[in-house]
């Protein structure tokens, strides 16, 4: 008798299995955004331009960034944060000033939300000795500790014990400062995550742990890559956790401000998952055929810049005149940075051996 | 002077350096209601508490990782690994993290942190406890490496080590704990990093030995002096930096050297002690410098073939022999 022949063997993911019509749904599906007004959030008129501009700065300074790769200004890594700007900007208004922040390589709006300039960011952009990092970095390793920005990081996922040992020494010095560490979807499937949720809560290091899911690891999507909603990835080490729609700086800030409370009066690790939208690729070289053009539209139809621009309009705290005028003043920072970037000079040849010790004459060996 | 047992010179080291400065502390596993899987961080939990002899769990990569982020953050951690072929597990840690934030951030990180434990092979425990990993730390720049072969010398360096404002790799042996050897009682016993130490002198022939090597070398040496063969022995005590001056002057004197290594052969410590050679002293050498390493091959279990794959006293005799013409 012949033997029953087997299925095909399939190693595909099987992701979250939300399947629908035989294909794995891609993207986040974004919880409802807070319905606060800003006066209720705690947020003054000027706070609410600060955000706009700071998103916009965000949005415009990769926009072009973007065209001065293209045009063979600088090369490496481009990972543009687009799309996301209302998680840094509501995090870093929400948080105190010396709160201690670090993320992953998509780290250009986390910088420019924490005081690296848009000079100092083009700068490090086209490698040159004036950028935040003295161009010994790029892009994906901006940072400003004397602001309290750690950095961006290149490794998936390497960075999260990191910002665990950020909280650990402010614990250890009751300065009463607490660590916050961003992370893509890509890094919650890295033992270094899961490692750093166990020890976080098993010595209560206060600390916010957040991944930006915004829908991809690069081409897979975040439905695809994990078994379980990401968000419960907490419930396995006790760690309290929240859904955020990060396309909505009010809830982004609302959540953070909360969290930030609680993690700072308890000592306690908390866990968020804010679900956003990457508009651009992966980095500049992905061809995006995991996703259809629709799917982006959607998304973009939610535009975190183009929401608080209306809220702002229709609140009458800025006017369309307002509005432009703002963006005008940010498009020329912009340029200026770029005549900046370009005028800078490249690091001197002997910087090539600065920073590798904290000596002065440091050993290297030859 | 005071005899110790290494583990107790390493455990002076950390006591001294932890009551000089609050921001130091250690973690690892079982360091510390344990007291320490080799007794490392005996009475250091009920010295200094809780908050600064921490136990962690068996997480390499997480709580190594916490400590690279405490030392950024101002504190001066002493991350133990149970021995470092655990701290493979960690080594995005060390050699992504630890070794390059500074860099990567023009200098705006400092990183005064310590990874040590016990290094390379401890008897029949199989292929993956068995591996010497000082040069494979050494290849990384931005990290020191010391693997030291006494009790003083251990006491010396880890304070020095501690006290470093960069990532140090601080490597001790499992066989060597319980070992006893003159510790100097001078306050504050500082050895700085980078400098070798003749511990044999002799003017036939140069061996260079670090680590659980330097005993084998010590046990061979005896035996040459019975062929009246004097032997200068050099423990460079810091693997990198690397104290090459000391080497070379001693190469000039004997024209002829033995390198002795706990590694296996390929880009090891050995290799590259013998490239240096050749640039430095050429003209110096009367042979061509001779290597005893661990073969190619991983550690083995059986205790026959145990004994065979690492280096002993005989192999070092016979590469003396070769490099003195005496076969």
């Amino acid at each position: 008798m012949a033997k029953k022949k087997n299925n095909e063997i399939n190693f595909a993911p099987r992701g979250i299995g939300d399947e629908n019509d035989g294909a794995v749904q891609k993207g986040v599906d974004l919880p409802s955004p807070t319905r606060k007004k800003h006066k209720s959030l705690g947020l003054s008129e000027e706070d609410l331009k600060a955000m706009y501009e700071q998103m916009y700065l965000q949005r415009r300074f990769e926009e072009r960034a973007m065209q001065q790769y293209q045009k063979g200004k600088f090369g490496g890594f481009l990972h543009l944060y687009i799309g996301q700007e209302a998680i840094s900007t509501g995090t870093v208004f929400a948080l105190n000033d010396d709160d201690d922040i670090i993320t992953a390589y998509r780290d250009h709006g986390w910088g420019l939300c924490r005081g690296v300039t848009p000079n100092e960011g083009m700068a490090e952009l086209f490698g040159k000795k004036t950028g935040c990092s003295k161009g010994k970095g790029g892009s994906m390793h901006f940072a400003k500790t004397e602001n309290h920005f750690w950095g961006g990081y290149g490794i998936v996922g390497g960075h999260i014990p990191i910002g665990g040992g950020l909280a650990f020494a402010n614990k250890y010095n009751q300065n009463g400062r607490i660590s916050a560490t961003f992370f893509g979807d890509g890094a919650v499937d890295q033992g270094s995550m899961h490692e750093t949720f166990n020890i976080a809560q098993l010595w209560g290091l206060p600390a916010i742990f957040a991944v930006e899911n915004n829908g991809y690891s690069m081409g897979t999507a975040a439905r695809r890559h994990t078994v379980t909603e990401i968000v419960d990835r907490a419930k396995a080490y006790g760690m309290k956790s929240k859904v955020v729609n990060g396309m909505d700086v009010f809830s982004v800030y609302e959540t953070m401000k909360e969290v930030s409370e609680e993690v700072r009066e308890s000592s306690e690790p908390y866990f968020l998952e804010i679900r956003t939208y990457r508009y651009r690729g992966h980095s500049m070289s992905d061809p995006q055929k995991y996703r259809t053009k629709e799917e982006l539209e959607t998304y973009q139809k939610n535009d975190p810049i183009e929401r608080l621009k209306t809220y702002l309009k229709d609140e009458e705290i800025l006017s369309e005149k307002e509005v432009e005028e703002i963006e005008e003043k940010i498009e020329q920072e912009i340029l200026d940075a770029i005549e900046f970037a370009d005028n800078s000079d490249f690091p001197d040849k002997s910087a090539l051996y600065d920073d590798m010790f904290a000596e002065d004459e440091p050993y290297f060996h030859k | 002077m005071a005899e110790l047992q290494f583990r107790e010179a390493i455990r002076e080291a950390i006591d001294e350096e932890m009551a000089r400065e609050e921001k130091v502390f250690i973690m690892g596993e079982e360091v510390a209601e344990y007291n320490g899987a080799y007794k490392a961080t005996e009475g250091l939990l009920d010295k200094y508490g809780y908050k600064r002899v921490i136990d962690t769990p068996i997480s390499e990569l997480g709580f190594s990782g916490i400590g690279v982020g405490a030392a950024m953050n101002g504190l001066r951690p002493i991350v133990e690994f149970m021995t470092f072929n655990f701290a493979v597990l960690a080594a995005d840690q060390i050699i992504n993290h630890a070794s390059k934030a500074g860099y990567m951030t023009g200098g705006q990180i400092n990183m005064p942190i310590v990874f040590r434990g016990p290094n390379a092979s401890a008897g029949q425990l199989g292929a993956t406890h068995s591996v010497a990993y000082d040069s494979m730390y050494a290849h990384f720049p931005g990290l020191k490496v010391i693997y030291t072969s006494e009790p003083d010398d251990a006491k010396g360096l880890l304070k020095s080590a501690i006290r470093d404002d960069n990532p140090v790799i601080f490597m001790e042996s499992e066989q060597m704990y319980g070992m006893k050897g003159e510790v100097s009682e001078e306050d504050d016993y500082i050895i700085p990093i980078g400098k070798g130490k003749i511990k044999r002198q002799g003017n036939d022939v140069t061996v260079v030995a670090h680590g659980k090597m330097y005993h084998i070398a010590k046990q061979a040496a005896v035996q040459l002096e019975k062929d009246g063969v004097e032997v200068e022995i050099i423990d460079p005590r810091t693997v990198k930096p690397l104290d090459l001056p000391m080497i070379v002057e001693s190469i000039k004197k004997t024209n002829r050297c033995v390198v002795v290594d706990e590694a296996h052969p390929f880009a090891g410590f050995a290799a590259e002690i013998g490239y240096l050679i050749q640039r430095e002293a050429f003209d110096y050498l009367d042979a061509p410098v001779q290597r005893v390493t661990l073969p190619d091959v991983n550690a083995p279990f059986a205790k026959n073939l145990f004994d065979a794959w690492l280096p002993d006293a005989k192999q070092v005799i016979e590469a003396v022999n070769k490099v003195t013409y005496r076969n």
